[in-house]
Parts: structure tokens; C-alpha cells; sequence
């Protein structure tokens, strides 16, 4: 049984016993739309590494165990309702800069742009992450650096991404400031937590690129 | 199932949800008012520091030659250059570079603390650290012993306000009388700075490079154990002198 079916289980029970289920966000339960976050003990999607919630299983915890279940805290993170938080603050910081501008037309041949293979993967190990919102959760300060780190490097590897290299990276971070995200400490909670295993490096990434813009 | 539900703590309140903010494109930050740009007023602020130290450190092993090559340091820190510029010109500059980056540090520090609060209202009833929580216990912590300690040094050995020997005293008379035995109390005050010191600069030292960019997959071993060796080496060369003092090998 995975943890999610284990809320749907105790949902049923809520209900027929006549009380409010308890409302929490899931999508496409295998681990791949990072809708389905909440804090298991302490522990951003529990204490399984490179898991999502809902590819977490009820067989990693004790028999009878108490399990503590907690939404993301973060102020730019607002409750919805039980474990259920808006994270639109991510949508506003795609909006500001996640994006390549292209002509429209029809579409064009695949290798048209030729790319080294290890920008390549470099590019597709940062584009991996699911907008789920751990790193936020997880970090201290509240700080949104992986997940905007993440967007800025995945565009920021690929020729397609290089016109509005620099011009993203600030604009992106100061979306995450505006939001009222928190800054980054280095201190590694992030990556600890993140399902996907996005690493440190892309957050050096982003500060290159936001320092570079600003020297401009 | 057979556990009980507890709908405490651990339930969020059912907030309405906030009106959704247009995605405003927000006027242009000044790059220092920026979390980003904060931090690299703390790491520029913070190389200026270690460089000190490392200097401070290789002047404080001169007590190992001799008393007099101690104060002959101390001296030759105020006449440097002198022949082209005035008495105790480049100690003053170095003395408000550092003052400088003393108080740009803290502010950096004090911003992005106070920035971090106000993203987590709400704390969490649970929390356990995937990453050891080194940096998250030992940083903002840290840097307040640090500056505590830094206030007592400068009166204790600079200005000599709280030294035996006073200000009107040699520097190495000060040293050597600061540490004796009989203040060894003012031995654990230091000794328990310069440890935490090392705690501070084990983090510090790469997050200044992960801050400026520097860091990456491939460098990210050497450069944390480069940060361990850097730490390590500065408290064995800060506390060596102190404690050849407190056991007589350097009277």
C-alpha cells in the first residue's frame, strides 16, 4: 500500500464515520507531476531518498507507528486546506523568465541544433524536477534557490536557452525574492530531500548567470 | 487500522485561499537588496576575512622566534611603507577594510535571517535534517560567538583594557600575560572562539564558492576538503601560541 492509499483508507473511514476527509493534493501517483507533497516525520515526502510521496510505501513504517503528517510551511506557500498548499508562487517565477522565445512556425527538425551530450544530460538532470515544492519545505530559510536553479540551469545549458540567458536568471531570482522566498545558506536540505536528486551545482549555476546579469 | 487520528498540531489551519497575486513583473531590485546579491556581500566580506586571518595567524607564530621578533612584527605593521606614507597609513587602511567587512558581513547575515524567519511563520511540529544541519546550527550561532569573542579580543589584546599589562605594555609582554595560567579562564573564552571559528570557515569557505559560482560537481570534494584543511589549519595556528604560553614553552 502506498502512503497515498493509505490516506485514501483513512479518508473512507473518515467519511463513513461522518467526518471531514483530509484534503491533500495528488495527480498522477507515480512520481512524476510533484503535486502529491507533504512532510512525513520531519522529512520532505519521507524518509525514503529520491521518492515521491506517493511512490513511498506503508511498508517503511512500523506497525501502529504514529505518523506525523505536516503540509510545506513556507509564507509564499499558503494553506489551501489540511495538507494542501497553492504553489503558484512557482507558475510566477516560470512566467518571469522559464522559457524560450522561438518563431512560431512549424516545428522545427529535431537536430537542427546540434548539442554536446554532456550539456545534454547536465541540461536534462536539472530539467527533471517536478516543481514539487521538497526544497522549499525542506530548507531552513524557506529558500526556493533548487527549484528556480533548476529552470534557470536546465534553459541555461542548451543553445535554445542562450539568447535570454542572463535576462532569465535575473529575472527569475527576483521572482523568487518578490515572492518572499528565503535566501540560500548552502546548507544542502534541499538536495537531501529533492525526489529527483537535482544536485547543489545548479543553485553555483544560477548564481553565475544572476551575477553575470548584474554586471551587465 | 487501529491508530487514532489526532487532528493537532500537525493540521494546517484551512486558510480561504489568497487571492491569486498577478504575476507582476516587480520594478527593478537593486542587486544588493536581492537574497542573491546578499550573499555575495557575505562571501566577498567573508575572503577578506579569512585572507586577514591567515596573515593574523602566520604574525601570531612569530612569538615561537622570539618575543622580540613578535614586536618587531608589531612595529613593521605600523611603519610599513613608511618612507612614502605617513605612520600607521596601511594598518589603518586594513583596520577600516575590515571593520567594513565586518559590519557588511553582519548586515548581509542579519538581512537574509530575517528574510528566512519571515518565509517559515508557521515552524514546523516536526523536523528532521537530511543534511546533518551542520551549517543551519553552526552559521548564524557561530557568527554571534564570533563577534562576542571579537569584542573581548580587541580590549583584551589590542587596546589592552582588560589585559594585566595594560595598553601602555609590548604586544608580545600582552600576549604572554593575557594567557598565563592563572587566567585560564580567558584561555577557554578563546580557545572555545577560535574552535567555532573553525566550524564557521569549514561551511564558509565553500559556500563563498558555491555563492560566486565557482563550485561545481567536479570541484565540490576538493573544495570542501579544502575548506576542512584551511579551518583545521587556523585553529591548531591560533591556539598553538596560547597554549605554549599557558604551559611555559613560550615565556
Amino acid at each position: 500500500m502506498s502512503f497515498l492509499e493509505m490516506l485514501d483508507v483513512l479518508n473512507e473511514r473518515l467519511i463513513l464515520e461522518g467526518d471531514d476527509p483530509i484534503a491533500f493534493d495528488h495527480d498522477c501517483r507515480e512520481g512524476i507531476c510533484g503535486m502529491c507533497g507533504m512532510v512525513i516525520n520531519g522529512v520532505a515526502h519521507g524518509e525514503q531518498r529520491a521518492t515521491t510521496t506517493c511512490q513511498l510505501h506503508m511498508r517503511h513504517f512500523e506497525d501502529n507507528a504514529t505518523i506525523t503528517i505536516e503540509p510545506w510551511r513556507a509564507a509564499p506557500f499558503p494553506v489551501v486546506k489540511d495538507l494542501v498548499v497553492d504553489r503558484s508562487a512557482f507558475d510566477r517565477i516560470i512566467q518571469a523568465g522559464g522559457f524560450v522565445s522561438v518563431p512560431a512556425g512549424s516545428a522545427p527538425d529535431a537536430h537542427s541544433i546540434p548539442v554536446r551530450k554532456e550539456d545534454a544530460d547536465a541540461a536534462f538532470d536539472a530539467a527533471t524536477c517536478i516543481g514539487c515544492g521538497a526544497c522549499v519545505a525542506a530548507c531552513p530559510n524557506g529558500s526556493a534557490s533548487l527549484f528556480t536553479a533548476a529552470k534557470i540551469t536546465h534553459l541555461s545549458l542548451l543553445p535554445q536557452g542562450q539568447p535570454e540567458r542572463l535576462s532569465r536568471a535575473k529575472a527569475m531570482v527576483d521572482q523568487m525574492d518578490a515572492e518572499g522566498f528565503g535566501g540560500c545558506t548552502n546548507t544542502g536540505e534541499c538536495t537531501a530531500v529533492c525526489p529527483k536528486g537535482i544536485p547543489l551545482d545548479t543553485i553555483a549555476q544560477m548564481n553565475t548567470d544572476y551575477l553575470k546579469a548584474n554586471a551587465k | 487500522m487501529t491508530a487514532t487520528i489526532e487532528r493537532g498540531a500537525a493540521t494546517a489551519p484551512v486558510t480561504s485561499p489568497a487571492p491569486v497575486k498577478k504575476p507582476t513583473r516587480k520594478r527593478p531590485r537593486g542587486f544588493l537588496s536581492s537574497s542573491n546579491g546578499k550573499k555575495v556581500v557575505m562571501a566577498v566580506t567573508g575572503a577578506v576575512m579569512v585572507t586577514f586571518l591567515i596573515l593574523h595567524m602566520l604574525g601570531n607564530l612569530k612569538i615561537f622566534i622570539s618575543k622580540e621578533s613578535f614586536n618587531e612584527y608589531a612595529h613593521a605593521l605600523r611603519t610599513l611603507l613608511e618612507p612614502l606614507l605617513p605612520y600607521r597609513t596601511v594598518l589603518t587602511i586594513v583596520e577600516v577594510v575590515l571593520v567594513a567587512s565586518v559590519v557588511l558581513h553582519m548586515w548581509a547575515a542579519i538581512s537574509l535571517a530575517r528574510r528566512a524567519h519571515s518565509a517559515r511563520p508557521v515552524k514546523y511540529v516536526a523536523k528532521k535534517s537530511q543534511a546533518n544541519g551542520y551549517a543551519t546550527h553552526i552559521m548564524r550561532l557561530g557568527g554571534v560567538t564570533i563577534l562576542l569573542f571579537l569584542i573581548w579580543h580587541l580590549l583584551d589584546l589590542t587596546f589592552g583594557v582588560v589585559n594585566p599589562k595594560g595598553f601602555d605594555s609590548s604586544p608580545a609582554d600582552r600576549m604572554i600575560a593575557g594567557f598565563d595560567p592563572s587566567r585560564w579562564w580567558v584561555a577557554i573564552i578563546y580557545f572555545a572562539a577560535v574552535v567555532m571559528v573553525g566550524l564557521h570557515l569549514r561551511h564558509g569557505v565553500w559556500s563563498a564558492f558555491q555563492t560566486l559560482g565557482w563550485a561545481n560537481r567536479d570541484r565540490n570534494k576538493g573544495l570542501r576538503l579544502g575548506a576542512g584543511l584551511l579551518s583545521a589549519v587556523l585553529v591548531v595556528g591560533f591556539l598553538s601560541p596560547p597554549l605554549a604560553i599557558m604551559f611555559g614553552v613560550v615565556q
